[in-house]
């Protein structure tokens, strides 16, 4: 039986890939979001409060990090519709691995924010940012990056199964804005409030941000935050990941 | 039991302080069909949702093709086809990708897969759909589809949760005949319907559910010896005969509705009775609008086996 957890897996990631061949307009858009924000807050809005020297600089691994982190709703979306429709029902009287599912989505989501992340970077580049350290260190960003949206990943999922219905995402959905933006993502918290800015300085989307901003040579980089930015997320997926796969298990119960 | 498929004793959930099922008791002998019949919220969804391992009991010992759902469910879920009320798909898939991965999920090769696939959507008639996705499916395909779905293994035990519910009479036609080529093969089939000409046509006993128990099980000749038979029923054109009506009529224990001008009452013999009432409404030169002959309904088998007309009202 634990023989098929790898061709469930697979199975069911393919289930997700066919989604997408089915209706690449909606992945497109979820892969262009990012893109547009960039370029929004790069020269619409021209934010940067506080930040010195050029902004992009700032900005890009900031940006990075928050679609990452907005990649909860997306998960968040994807598991409560399958949950109201009633293809799980066929899933779970399968005699198939009971977290093939999840596994499917995880895979399905962490391919689909990869994408993200190179054409996010890739359009960086067209607009003239760098990243100033070597190759080795970019992938060590993209693998902090992509831990902190594994982790995001397992919280969506548990958010969803807790949920149980789409319309809730859109609660959660008011929630992420404000969290993502709380962050310094966008802006060094030293332009904020004491209070404010502690709180953006403890989000664990701003450890991803400086760390990646420090391995990448950036401005608001400061050494040592890559072991945070490391901690967190699995803190996290500790806390989430068993909490999800339980939940899951005792769907009907 | 060697030749039981089903085993069902003292099975309890409770949503709540409501008690979905609440002690029920049911026996399915291999390769019979046996239906369960109730109003809505009687329980039968529950059961088999229980019985498919997608929800768990409270209590009771509840075996499938031989292994308890709680303790052995992949054993339960490797023998069994669900077609639950709703379609059990993948709405953005189209058919043929839809029965390859259910196919590969019962842990089939992948070549084996795509052949049994191939085989189950000719057999359904929906080759031709193509590549088109389920979503855009009419209501008659998607219920084929997820009948195929349920087939994929050539289950041991196949449930059956309101299969024909909201299909049109081709549609209907279509499952039953599946149904009976299935139970010639000899598949155990559980199925639940509100309709008492579905359990009629297709099953091999009845088992009544209300309140979360069975109330009477037996086979459909048996059941409707209880209830009394056939019913005729004459509409009057005009309500100030009703009176006269009852008392002329060649048949005995008649119930009248004055509202809908209607006298109904329970027959033996279908023509014999009949022909002696038209002959004596057209003696007594009172004007019918409308005589004749039917099955009981639901309602009525109910409401002789509870004996309690509010729990009748419930269920209509």
């Amino acid at each position: 039986m634990t023989a098929h957890v790898l061709t469930d897996s697979w199975t069911m990631t393919r289930r997700e890939l066919a989604h997408w061949a089915r209706q690449p307009g909606q992945a497109l858009v979820a892969l262009v979001f990012p893109v547009m924000l960039l370029l929004m807050f790069g020269y619409l809005i021209g934010g940067g409060r506080g930040v010195a020297g050029d902004y992009m600089d700032y900005l890009v691994p900031g940006m990075l990090a928050l679609t990452m982190a907005f990649g909860l709703e997306g998960t968040m979306l994807n598991v409560t519709q399958d949950l109201t429709r009633g293809v799980i029902d066929r899933f779970r009287s399968l005699p198939m691995t009971n977290g093939a599912v999840l596994v499917g989505r995880s895979a399905a989501d962490m391919l689909q924010s990869a994408v993200a992340l190179a054409l996010l970077t890739a359009v960086a580049y067209t607009l003239g940012w760098r990243a100033h350290g070597g190759p080795g260190a970019l992938l060590a960003a993209f693998g902090l990056l992509l831990l902190l949206r594994f982790a995001m990943l397992w919280i969506g999922i548990h958010l969803a199964l807790v949920a149980g219905r789409p319309e809730m995402v859109q609660a959660v959905q008011i929630l992420v804005w404000p969290v993502g933006f709380l962050s310094n993502a966008l802006a060094t918290p030293d332009a904020m409030p004491d209070w404010l800015g502690t709180a953006v300085r403890w989000n664990p989307l701003s450890q991803t941000a400086t760390a990646v901003r420090d391995l990448l040579g950036g401005q608001g980089g400061e050494p040592g935050h890559v072991g945070a930015a490391v901690t967190w997320p699995l803190v996290l997926l500790a806390v989430f990941f068993p909490l999800a796969v339980r939940k899951f298990a005792r769907l009907g119960s | 039991m060697a030749d039981t498929a089903i085993t069902v004793e003292d099975a309890r959930k409770t949503y709540g302080t409501k008690h979905a099922l609440d002690g029920l008791d049911l026996h399915v002998t291999r390769g019979t069909v046996h239906a369960v019949l109730g109003p809505n919220g009687a329980g039968k969804t529950t059961l088999v949702r229980i019985l498919s391992t997608l929800l768990r009991p409270d209590g009771g010992r509840i075996e499938v093709a031989g292994h308890d759902v709680r303790t052995e469910a992949r054993a339960v879920r490797r023998r069994i086809g669900l077609l639950g009320q709703y379609a059990a798909l993948d709405e953005q898939l189209d058919g043929r990708q839809n029965l390859e991965m259910f196919a590969r999920l019962h842990h089939l090769g992948a070549r084996h897969a795509r052949v049994r696939a191939a085989e189950l959507l000719d057999r359904f008639d929906l080759t031709d759909t193509g590549r088109t996705p389920v979503a855009r499916y009419s209501g008659g395909m998607r219920r084929r589809l997820d009948l195929a779905a349920s087939l994929i293994t050539d289950p041991e035990v196949l449930f059956l949760d309101e299969p024909t519910t909201g299909l049109d009479p081709r549609g209907r036609a279509e499952v039953w005949a599946a149904v009976r080529s299935l139970v010639g093969g000899g598949t155990t089939v559980l199925l639940t319907t509100q309709y008492l000409e579905e359990a009629d046509q297709l099953a091999h006993r009845i088992a009544f559910v209300d309140h979360g128990r069975v109330v009477a099980d037996g086979t459909p000749d048996e059941l409707k010896s209880l209830t009394g038979g056939d019913r005729i029923d004459v509409v009057l054109r005009d309500a100030g005969r009703l009176g006269a009506a009852v008392a002329l009529l060649p048949v005995t224990g008649v119930t009248v509705d004055t509202d809908r001008r209607l006298l109904s009452a329970p027959v033996t013999d279908r023509m014999s009775a009949l022909s002696g009432v038209v002959r004596a409404l057209e003696a007594a030169g009172i004007e019918a609008a409308d005589v004749a002959l039917r099955r009981p309904t639901l309602d009525e088998v109910f409401l002789h086996l509870t004996g309690d007309a509010n729990r009748a009202k419930e269920a209509a």
